[in-house]
């Protein structure tokens, strides 16, 4: 069995608002078929750093690439179309579709473009594997709050993208929806999809995550298994503060 | 020098007006698309009470500062509030703004050109005046320093009194002076008829050195806009500049070119603006 | 759905024959007002495919009107270039300049893209004039055809239809169907792989390349041509209305939009000539206070009512 090959690279990633740095000198890699967590308390840069990776806007300096090609600097739409996908911290279908149309959305544009009744196939498809399957015909906008985030994942997975971003994609839910939620996630990395996830759940973290990164004030200050990294102590004093 | 002096003369006034609309889009955030004929107002009262009673403009204006506050106050609360209330996005609100402010715009337009379809032709201070080796007219200079001192004024009341700040913090982030206290309704109504009044003053100076009609406020709101977007929405200091800017260019294309292209010139001015700093002149580059 | 698509589609074929037929039972006045009525449908219905899904305020219709039939008539008088090669090139032209306002100002937020077309018709004015008084002489330009009221009708009329099928066939396109996630929230369409600022460039140009043709064809109308006529910033204005007014989510909005707009237009400027503005901007407050959907939103509305009930 060969070792698993690196797909995503961040290297010296820095961004800065004005005067604040929120992501300072990021540096790690993704590997092929791994669920990596993103964690480390409120306004560390988590969110930031997923917003660079997906290109909602550019580093100051740094580079990400994937398969060895630079994303970083590239409009959003091409690093979505290189392959890769997200969903957002609070959750954004769009309203004036129905929810086989926000799917065929994700797939006509994405990584691996669908269109016509081979997307509308997909669409239905992954409408039932996120489990929306009974609430196909009714409008987006009377779904429940978890259905809107099996939505937008629905959506994303449709253009196939080689790595999928979730931004506290559990965040929100009661403890019901949360084990549904951790078991479709599971599933997916069960598939053997690679997925980098920002997450506040610790319970999801410890069950789904291969690795974690873990950041405080925009730098990165552990690295490991979940066990580790939860357990060293400039983790918890970054999550507990300094007594 | 000629141009450098009528330039600098000129940006002066449109510095006040393009302030009154700041103020407006700024903190009211509304784009206020008859800002050109709340202008043209001013300019008209100016006339009329100079050609009926031989009143000079400078006392015009203290009467015209706040009828155009009252007038704006009243726009602002009974018909641009129930389209702030309405809106569930800032898209929405942006559209109906630019619509209901255009319908304000014509409507002005059709009743001012009713009261008096000529130009507003009158004479007064037009003697020349000699300064630094140059010849100006005396009211442009009186029109100039009127509105560095309101300018001024305004600047100060921004700067050093407690509503001057809570405009100001209105300005930077609506949600964050809510919940500091500051009754934003309140405040934009007062920002928006503010700058309203000044717009009406800077109207008032600009036709006692050039002779305007009552259709042709379109030409100012787009100056005005582009001053304002050059200078960096908010950022009234941005705003002062960019009035000098194209003041300075208009008068040099209108001497050294032909006078029919200064809003040519202006607008490769905002096209410059809009391909390399659309965040204006000195705003941060937002992410 | 597809089969609610055709039947509209159905039903503007049926209204376009009857149009067509409408310079065999009149003549003189109302056929001139059929005509610019046609002129303005076809101006807004292009509008709408552009402004429909984007909710951009478009003021650049004067604009692209304006070079199509300046340039017909500079090309006819100036250069002795027969009317159908200008046809050609003019729509050539605006769509050029429709791409170069659309790069510059629609990756932008939208207002500063209504600011920027705000002034363009005037802008434009402003140069051409130059133009023509400094390096071709300030002469009368004239656009002198063979064409009867009736083929500029039927001309119009052609291009509405055109018009209306190409949206028609944008809906349901990719691009059409990029349009409308565009319209519900453009961040999440960046996201989903869409390069949404070429997407509305290319409505734009389309819009742009019309709206000059309308303007190519009007102009046989005038004969004699200054900018001052072909650039006015009050077309641009009178296209918004009309647009709004009928509902801009149906492609065929502008038509119920374009009708009644016109008879009181035309009622108003024979009656009270100085009153035309006024109307311009009570119209404008009526829509967004009592009509922000348009006709068509309110007749969608009542019966969405009418069936719950």
């Amino acid at each position: 069995m060969t070792p698993p090959r690196t797909l995503l690279k961040v290297e010296n990633l820095t961004k800065r608002f004005g005067g604040l740095v929120a992501v300072n000198d990021m540096t790690f890699d993704v590997k092929e078929h791994e669920v990596m967590g993103l964690i480390g308390p409120n306004g560390s840069g988590k969110t930031t750093t997923m917003n660079l990776i997906s290109g909602a806007f550019g580093p100051s300096t740094g580079t990400i690439s994937m398969n060895n090609r630079v994303l970083s600097g590239l409009p959003a739409h091409e690093i979505t179309r290189a392959g890769i996908s997200r969903t957002f911290q609070l959750v954004k279908v769009l309203p004036g579709l129905s929810l086989t149309e926000n799917v065929i959305a994700g797939a006509a544009f994405g990584h691996k473009k669908r269109w016509g009744a081979e997307a509308v196939d997909m669409a239905h498809q992954l409408l039932i594997r996120v489990g929306l399957e009974t609430q196909i015909d009714l409008p987006v906008t009377s779904l429940t709050y978890i259905d809107q985030k099996r939505l937008e994942l629905a959506r994303a997975l449709a253009g196939e993208p080689e790595v999928l971003l979730l931004d506290e994609w559990l965040a929100g839910l009661n403890p019901t929806e949360l084990q549904d939620g951790i078991a479709l996630i599971s599933d997916l990395r069960k598939e053997g999809r690679t997925i980098i996830l920002v997450e506040h759940v610790m319970d999801a973290i410890r069950s789904l995550c291969d690795r974690c990164v873990v950041m405080n004030s925009g730098t990165k200050i552990a690295e490991g298994t979940p066990q580790d990294v939860l357990s060293d102590p400039e983790v918890i004093r970054a999550y507990l503060g300094d007594e | 020098m000629d141009i450098l002096i009528s330039g600098l003369l000129l940006g002066g006034t449109y510095a006040l007006v393009a302030m009154g609309l700041n103020l407006q889009y700024g903190v009211a955030r509304i784009m206020n698309l008859a800002n050109g004929e709340t202008l043209v107002l001013g300019a008209l009262a100016a006339f009329l009470a100079f050609t009926a009673i031989s009143l000079s403009p400078l006392v015009t204006l203290v009467i015209v500062a706040p009828l155009a506050f009252a007038a704006n106050w009243l726009v602002y609360q009974f018909l641009l509030r129930p389209l702030v209330k309405r809106a569930k996005t800032s898209g929405q609100l942006e559209v109906d703004s630019i619509l209901a402010t255009f319908g304000m715009s014509f409507a002005l337009v059709g009743i001012m050109v009713s009261i008096h379809g000529e130009y507003y032709t009158y004479s007064f201070l037009a003697r020349p005046f000699e300064i630094l080796g140059t010849t100006v007219a005396q009211n442009r200079l009186v029109a100039f320093f009127a509105a560095v001192i309101i300018g001024g004024g305004l600047v100060a009341w921004l700067n050093y009194t407690r509503t001057g700040t809570a405009v100001r913090a209105v300005s930077v982030d609506t949600e964050a002076a809510r919940l500091v206290g500051i009754n934003v309704p309140r405040v934009s109504a007062l920002a928006f008829a503010l700058g309203g009044a000044v717009t009406a003053v800077g109207g008032t100076l600009i036709s006692t050195f050039i002779t305007l009609d009552g259709s042709i406020g379109v030409i100012f709101t787009m100056k005005a806009l582009i001053i304002v977007i050059m200078g960096g929405v908010g950022d009234l200091r941005g705003s002062i500049i960019a009035a000098v800017v194209l003041g300075l260019v208009e008068t040099a294309v209108a001497s050294l070119i032909d006078p029919g292209l200064t809003l040519v010139a202006a607008y490769v001015i905002f096209l410059g603006i809009l391909l390399f700093r659309p965040q204006g002149l000195f705003g941060k580059r937002n992410a | 759905m597809t089969g609610q698509g055709f039947k509209s589609l159905t039903l503007i074929g049926v209204l376009v024959i009857a149009a067509a037929f409408v310079p065999f039972v009149t003549n003189g006045y109302w056929l001139s007002i059929a005509v610019t009525a046609m002129m303005y449908i076809a101006l807004a219905t292009a509008w709408t495919l552009f402004s429909g899904p984007t909710h951009y305020i478009s003021l650049a219709t004067g604009a692209f009107f304006g070079i199509g039939g300046y340039l017909v008539a500079t090309g006819m008088s100036d250069f002795d270039i027969s009317f159908w090669v200008m046809a050609a090139i003019a729509p050539i032209v605006a769509v050029v300049l429709a791409a170069l306002i659309g790069a510059a100002t629609l990756r932008l937020s939208g207002i500063y893209f209504v600011i920027f077309t705000l002034g363009l018709a005037e802008m434009i004015r402003g140069l051409v004039s130059w133009v023509q008084n400094n390096f071709l002489g300030s002469r009368g330009l004239y656009v002198l055809t063979d064409f009867t009221e009736e083929h500029i009708y039927w001309m119009l009329l052609g291009i509405a239809a055109t018009v209306y099928v190409i949206g028609w066939l944008i809906d349901r396109s990719k691009l059409g169907f990029a349009m409308k996630i565009i319209g519900n929230d453009e961040g999440v369409a960046k996201h989903l792989g869409i390069n949404t600022a070429r997407a509305k460039v290319i409505l734009f140009m389309i819009t742009g390349f019309f709206s000059a043709l309308v303007g190519v064809i009007v102009a046989p109308r005038y004969s004699y041509i200054e900018p001052n006529l072909v650039f006015s910033p009050e077309i641009s204005f009178m296209v918004v209305i009309m647009a709004l007014l009928g509902g801009t989510q149906r492609l065929w909005g502008p038509i119920i939009g374009v009708i009644p707009f016109i008879l009181i237009w035309e009622t108003i400027t024979v009656s009270f000539p100085n009153a035309t503005t006024l109307y311009l901007g009570l119209s404008f407050l009526a829509i967004v206070y009592f009509l922000p959907n348009g006709v068509v939103g309110l007749i969608e509305s009542l019966t969405k009512r009418g069936r719950a009930s």
